[in-house]
């Protein structure tokens, strides 16, 4: 086969756009640890009336991979049994707007890691800090908090809803 | 490596090896005799009349339909010796996962069933009936010694049968392509005497063994205290969950990680430490531990034969 020069070059193109593609990177071994540890106060008053933190990016939230695998841990670690699919039951439901601690990606991170009051254990000693930013950059996707294309497609459980890559954006 | 299809360790792998070695030698008669035939036409001087050519043609198809008709017969009954419902067979369940086996032996009692990984023990000379189901896509299992392949589908139960004639090893492998791990999922199939067999299964409805010193009782505490019990089992302890291995007789098994290493307490603590360095893609965490609570989990790990 022999490529002439457009064609080569359009080639070319598209394996570039793959290999800087971050949604379909794939990393199985991330340092963990301090890395990837914050902290997030539950609440922005404060004596003295000190700056509130910087808000801290998910690492997760561009990577189909990582959030597919979320998907997979919320039903393994059993967060269903309380957030039912993220339709709610014991739990608040994920999949509305409705945050009582917060929706951005360290509060998440906080109330998975830290547990709040009410019945959320505290899972910071029991999960991976990677696993716990797959954990939320699922739990985002659920109302449709992430990019269109790097959300989940549908599961093999109960639907509550059709699948976070066929819903809209910010209910 | 202990698994040859020419090798049967089973009535049931006997009725394919020997449905292999009819179909080698009559397809071997058939191509001397083509070649032979052949060799024949091309040294012919003169021509054959219409009617010897016709008659010679007839009598070919003939003898090519019977032959054909006589595989097709062997195939079927070895189909049907493969097939049979065997009477008072052990059943056992298997789910395949990503990339390992789920193994939980059947019983009326739901307090004597038993539930391992990676390792099938069975006994000698009974019928074993497999329940094969996957979790997540398709594997096949398939055990070269004692049977041929049968797939494992998501939400479906397919059914094998398994007997063993003698006791030994017989190693299996997963052979459908099932993802990133596919070559590291294997399945060790240890045939036993009817005796061993019972009082191994006896000693599986145990619970773990209490820790015998205090490393091993340190290791407990740091398995009770980390990650790992988001994921694994083991009975008499808080650990409960179902998504990976049950740990309960994990220092029983010969091999770690479905086959990829030889179970010792080095590998463990390795694979504890990294596992995403021995098989990549695996979904077992890497697990930030200190030298010395890593040292006392895989003593402790190591214990519980």
């Amino acid at each position: 086969m022999c490529l002439r020069f457009p064609e080569l070059a359009a080639v070319l193109l598209a394996m570039t756009g793959v290999a800087g593609c971050e949604r379909e990177q794939r990393r199985f071994s991330e340092p963990s640890g301090d890395a990837l540890t914050i902290t997030t106060p539950l609440t922005d008053i404060e004596a003295g009336g000190q700056a509130q933190p910087a808000v801290a990016k998910s690492p997760y939230d561009e990577n189909a991979f990582a959030i597919s695998e979320g998907q997979r841990l919320f039903e393994w670690f059993n967060c269903s049994g309380c957030h039912a699919h993220g339709g709610g039951a014991l739990g608040p439901a994920l999949m509305d707007d409705v945050w009582i601690y917060g929706s951005e990606p360290d509060q998440i991170y906080s109330t998975i890691v830290q547990g709040r009051p009410n019945g959320m254990p505290a899972f910071g000693a029991r999960i991976p800090r990677q696993q716990v930013w797959q954990l939320v950059a699922f739990v985002r996707s659920l109302s449709g908090g992430l990019r269109k294309d790097v959300e989940p497609g549908r599961t093999d459980s109960m639907q509550m809803r059709p699948a976070p890559s066929q819903t809209q954006d910010n209910p | 490596m202990n698994h040859q299809v020419l090798a049967p360790a089973g009535p049931l792998s006997s009725e394919i090896a020997q449905l292999f070695w009819v179909f080698v030698a009559v397809a071997a008669v058939v191509y001397l005799l083509v070649i032979g035939f052949l060799v024949a036409a091309l040294r012919r001087r003169n021509e054959a009349s219409m009617r010897t050519a016709l008659r010679t043609v007839s009598v070919a198809v003939a003898i090519t339909s019977v032959i054909l008709l006589g595989l097709g017969l062997s195939d079927f009954f070895a189909g049907r010796a493969l097939a049979a419902t065997p009477h008072d067979p052990l059943r056992v369940r298997v789910t395949a996962h990503q990339w390992w086996w789920e193994i939980e032996y059947s019983d009326a009692q739901p307090a004597r069933r038993v539930r391992t990984a990676n390792e099938l023990r069975i006994p000698t000379q009974r019928p074993i009936e497999l329940e094969l189901t996957a979790d997540d896509v398709i594997h096949s299992f398939w055990v070269p010694s004692l049977q041929g392949k049968k797939d494992l589908l998501p939400g479906y139960t397919t059914r094998l049968d398994l007997i063993a004639s003698r006791a030994g090893v017989y190693e299996g492998q997963c052979a459908e392509f099932c993802g990133f791990q596919h070559a590291h999922m294997s399945i060790d199939v240890i045939a036993l005497e009817p005796q061993a067999f019972t009082a191994w299964y006896d000693a599986q409805l145990s619970a773990a063994a209490e820790p015998q010193n205090p490393v091993a009782a340190h290791g407990r505490d740091v398995f009770l205290g980390s990650t790992c019990v988001m994921c694994h089992n083991i009975q008499g302890t808080d650990a409960s969950a179902v998504a990976g291995p049950d740990l309960t007789h994990i220092a029983s098994r010969r091999r770690l990680a479905a086959g990829t290493v030889p179970n010792n307490p080095a590998n463990l603590a390795a694979w504890i430490r990294d596992p995403q360095a021995l098989k990549p893609g695996t979904h077992m965490p890497a697990t930030q531990l200190a030298g010395d609570d890593l040292a006392a989990l895989a003593a402790y790990l190591s214990e519980l034969r």
